[in-house]
């Protein structure tokens, strides 16, 4: 066809005459969520900041880092703070006394829940975490880092149910492992864990 | 009135340029580059008559139309641009000096944020140089969710890219809301693929982190079936429109020889008549397997780059079609491929990408260690930016802003 | 009944006029008016960026505001408050008395043009014998705010803004003017109410005889509407702003109060503008069909005026924004043109309004728009189409 001068403006006024009807019934054009009255589901793969997984009922005791520091290392911005447990020998204890994320700096790239061994460390997807408190409330210690394997399971069912199926036949192959060194009688130590490479 | 034109024209916008450069500039090019080491003052063309005063402007750094922290220095005559002088490294964040520091793995979050409108493409051409560099290689099926995904990115990009420069002409946004509208729908899969909507840190060594939810794609091949109405609206809407017309052909011409010779890559070199595409020329990745075209424009000028984004979207549909079609089962990692403790050989690499925006490069020195000896990239939107003045003199400061919007920068990116 | 309803505004101001002494009432008269104009449009002009902002985003596929109030219905009050609020910044190296008094000079002489609108029937403040002339007059008044803010704000961009906004609204000012002048010709008065009686009654007792029905007034309408948008800074001819070149152009150094006002005197043009060209080719207050005649006049009005702010709404969302020189060329080049083979066409159909065989309307009708159609496309085809320009296909490589 022939371009007629005038014809393509015409075309565009049409066209957002279109939209501007269709934004009534159309839910493909208006695509805007009304965010604090409504909110979208969380995806299931969506990421935001770090979390530590703890089983059973105690944060303390069942919380699975060892301190092993290899997300400190490989944490790409440097924002996490780890400090050992020690005994009162001086002995370092495999658990941490500090974990610290700072979430200021955390650019929740996930580097540390690959790189960790013991499925420790694991992506929260809290998101609404705006403080009027930059220094205090934006880092987060191991209190508030500390999350129950439940609410992981929650979050991320299909990573969880791997993880757990994981971890349940490493526990069993260990179980095992000890029931046939207990039946040998030797008494060698178990090795650390976290001095494995994987 | 006490405020004569003269007096008008600020201090010291030029000044702490090395040339020499004073605030005050008369017809003459003595106020530019006096002093100056180097002879970055073209001559002013010869307009046959007077010249009035010249009025510096600096653009930016926070103009609505820089698209970031970006700084145009330029001289008007009336309205008329004589000189002009882009000013970078606003948004300078030391990303190759970082990557230098930590591990090869802890610099693909990192390049997420070079072009922050594509973070796959660029994890993309940063997995490359490093597959290249030690020799890993990629599953069949990492390799066509690396399409898929790179092609997604490369319809957001666009879609943006037209919204923006469409909206640098004026349109009140519309064309940006539409585009953004669209992204919107791309962005949610991302979002339910690697857990991020524009930071996806998604690509691994020799693979991709995670495999495709379940649903993801139906939801992908939806959106893609979907897109080309899309387009069809934008197109009607501008496509014809006689003010895009009369504002976009014509201005900021940029010939070939030109392109060739500053090293412009991406849509922008392909508008201006040079049939080059890394999809075709090094077929990297599975892009052989694909049926598609490379669409050239013919006049280089602003419209042409308008048209061939649009049609490369088009084109990268198709692509979207035929992977979404193929995509086979299997693994998406590399078995050699390992996270922690990644040495490769010593040597070098260079690894490079039909990004969006143009040839994205990620050149690698490996000494054997666990970090890079030296990193480098190559920024498509720099490179594409040096031609502005070329694209930009005797034209208006209208022009101007939209020259640059079609230039297609992120500055993320240019300062890196 | 209807009659009282028709004529309420005008009853009730006379009978407020005449309960005070008589000497007062000279004052008082126009003090009412002028009470009532700004009252009026002021209101007119909170709901209208409120519209505006919920159409352009329904136009744009966002919601548009909708937090203050039901349906965001407070929005504009949230606005005012915000801007009267505002702190009143003046660059230390402004003009401060010229920077002062640029939005005022802004406002007052497009209130001073509303005087001699005729809103309804007998509902105008001055039946002015040359009240288009002194509308064009006042209106022109704007330039000069235009270009003393931009001049005293002592910022490189205002001056852009100021140099883009003074040649625009000049430039524009020709076909405007000259596109009304067609109206002049065939009514025979530069007063707008007898402008408006000449447009009264109906051909065949249901197509009102409104100007625009004509070719000749389809095609002033069509250029008085786009000259009214250029007059009136509105996208596409929002240069003088061009919020994505020259970030605000003349506006740049205005926050507050001042900034509001500039605001305000920019809707207020767009009304009275709008209510000039409705009352030029609309018919002003008049019913478009004889059975809905009984509806107040002042309603008719209030309808076509909302009309046309969303016609400019409507444009405002779609068009994207032209280049100083093709501004120039537009209006130089094709409105200039266009507009005066306008005026024969007028002048023709005012000549042939004796003839009396059958058809003859239909003729007169084909005739005129065949002479503005040929003009139309030779000019455009002269102007806008070169070698290169235009829709193009492209070629692909494999």
């Amino acid at each position: 066809m022939k371009h007629t001068p005038g014809w393509g403006l015409l075309k565009g006024l049409f066209e957002t005459a279109r939209n501007f009807v269709g934004s009534y019934y159309q839910p493909g054009r208006l695509t805007t969520i009304e965010y604090p009255d409504e909110r979208l589901p969380v995806q299931e793969n969506f990421r935001n900041f770090p979390m530590l997984i703890y089983d059973g009922a105690d944060p303390e005791r069942g919380l699975r880092c060892v301190g092993c520091k290899i997300c400190e290392k490989e944490c790409p911005p440097q924002c996490i703070y780890i400090v050992l447990e020690r005994d009162r020998s001086g002995k370092v204890q495999k658990r941490p006394r500090l974990f610290d994320i700072d979430v200021s700096v955390c650019m929740s790239c996930q580097i540390c829940v690959e790189v960790c061994p013991f499925d420790a460390i694991k992506m929260n997807t809290e998101y609404e975490l705006s403080t009027g408190d930059r220094f205090g409330a934006l880092l987060l210690r191991k209190a508030e880092l500390a999350k129950p394997n439940e609410y992981y399971r929650r979050l991320h069912p299909t990573e969880a149910a791997e993880v757990d199926a994981r971890l349940a036949a490493a526990a069993q192959a260990k179980a095992a492992a000890q029931a046939k060194e207990q039946a040998k009688l030797t008494a060698k130590p178990a090795k650390p864990a976290w001095s494995t490479q994987p | 009135m006490r405020a004569q034109a003269g007096d008008l024209e600020m201090r010291g916008a030029f000044a702490a340029e090395p040339h020499g450069g004073g605030g005050r500039s008369a017809g003459s090019d003595a106020g530019w580059g006096a002093g100056a080491g180097h002879e970055w003052v073209r001559p002013a063309e010869p307009v046959g008559r007077l010249e009035g005063e010249w009025l510096e402007v600096a653009m930016g750094p926070h103009h609505p139309s820089t698209h970031g922290v970006f700084r145009m220095n330029v001289a008007l005559e009336g309205e008329r641009i004589r000189k002009l002088k882009p000013v970078f490294g606003y948004l300078h964040r030391n990303h190759e000096k970082i990557a230098e520091g930590t591990t090869y793995l802890g610099s693909m979050p990192y390049t997420d944020r070079l072009d922050y409108f594509c973070s796959l493409t660029n994890n993309w051409a940063y997995a490359l140089a490093v597959e290249t560099l030690a020799g890993l290689g990629v599953p069949e099926r990492a390799e066509y969710l690396r399409v898929i995904t790179g092609e997604l990115t490369r319809l957001l990009n666009h879609a943006c890219l037209v919204g923006f420069l469409l909206h640098d002409m004026g349109t009140m946004g519309t064309p940006l809301m539409y585009a953004f509208r669209e992204r919107e729908k791309i962005l949610d899969l991302f979002e339910a693929l690697t857990g991020a909507r524009m930071m996806c840190n998604y690509l691994r060594f020799g693979g991709c982190r995670v495999d495709v939810p379940a649903g993801w794609l139906a939801g992908a091949q939806r959106v893609v079936d979907e897109f080309p109405r899309f387009l069809d609206e934008f197109e009607n809407l501008l496509t014809t429109n006689e003010i895009v017309l009369a504002r976009s052909q014509g201005v900021g011409v940029l010939s070939g020889a030109l392109a060739v010779n500053a090293g412009i890559t991406g849509p922008m070199l392909r508008a201006s008549g040079v049939n080059y595409d890394l999809r075709k020329v090094d077929r990297y990745g599975i892009y052989d397997r694909f049926n598609f075209r490379v669409p050239l424009g013919e006049h280089g000028d602003v419209y042409d780059r308008y048209m061939v984004r649009i049609l490369e979207m088009r084109e990268s549909v198709k692509i979207l079609a035929q992977a979404l079609k193929d995509l086979p089962p299997g693994p998406i990692l590399d078995p050699k491929s390992k996270l922690r403790g990644f040495r490769p050989r010593a040597g070098e690499a260079y690894g490079r990408i039909e990004a969006p925006k143009g040839e994205l490069g990620f050149y690698l020195i490996s000494d054997g260690s666990v970090r890079p000896y030296r990193y480098r990239v190559r920024p498509p939107s720099l490179i594409n930016l040096t031609v502005l003045e070329e694209l930009c003199l005797g034209h208006t400061v209208a022009d101007a802003v939209i020259v640059l919007g079609s230039v297609d920068i992120v500055l993320g990116e240019v300062d890196r | 009944m209807m009659e009282t309803l028709d004529q309420l505004f005008v009853l009730l101001k006379r009978w407020v006029v005449g309960e005070f002494p008589a000497a007062w009432r000279l004052w008082l008269s126009p003090l009412i008016d002028a009470g009532a104009i700004i009252g009026v449009f002021a209101g007119l002009f909170a709901v209208t960026t409120l519209l505006e902002r919920k159409g352009l985003g329904r136009l744009q596929n966002r919601m548009g505001p909708n937090r203050v109030g039901p349906f965001g219905v407070l929005q504009p009050l949230a606005d005012g408050l915000k801007m009267l609020t505002k702190e009143d910044i003046v660059p230390r190296a402004a003009d401060r008395v010229v920077h002062f008094l640029a939005p005022i000079a802004m406002v007052t002489p497009i209130l001073l043009a509303y005087a001699v609108l005729p809103f309804g029937r007998n509902l105008v403040a001055v039946d002015f014998d040359a009240g288009l002339l002194f509308f064009f007059a006042v209106g022109a008044g704007t330039e000069l705010a235009v270009f003393m803010a931009g001049w005293s704000s002592r910022n490189k961009y205002s001056l852009l803004g100021a140099m883009r906004g003074i040649a625009q609204m000049i430039s524009y000012e020709v076909p405007l003017v000259l596109s009304a002048v067609a109206v002049v010709l065939v009514a025979g008065s530069l007063s707008l109410p007898s402008i408006v009686d000449s447009q009264a009654g109906y051909h065949w007792g249901w197509l009102a005889r409104w100007h625009v029905f004509t070719p000749w007034g389809l095609a002033g309408f069509i250029l008085f509407l786009i000259a009214a948008t250029a007059e009136s800074n509105r996208s596409p001819f929002d240069l003088p702003e061009g919020e994505s070149e020259i970030i605000a152009g003349h506006l740049i150094e205005y926050s507050g109060f001042k900034y509001a006002l500039f605001f305000l005197g920019e809707y207020l043009g767009l009304f009275a503008v709008s209510a000039l060209g409705i009352t030029l080719f609309l018919g002003g207050w008049q019913a478009p069909v004889p059975f809905l005649a009984w509806v107040p006049s002042y309603l008719w009005f209030g309808a076509k005026l909302l009309g046309c702010i969303a016609l400019f709404i409507w444009l405002r969302g779609t068009m994207p924004r032209l280049r100083t020189d093709q501004l120039m060329n537009f209006a130089w080049k094709f409105m200039l043109p266009l507009v005066l083979v306008n005026l024969v066409v007028a002048a023709l159909w005012h000549g042939t309004a004796a003839w009396g065989f059958f058809g003859a309307g239909a003729t007169r009708w084909l005739l005129g728009g065949a002479v503005l159609w040929l003009t139309y496309s030779a000019l455009s085809h002269a102007l806008f189409t070169a070698p290169g320009r235009g829709p193009r296909t492209y070629r692909y490589a494999d």
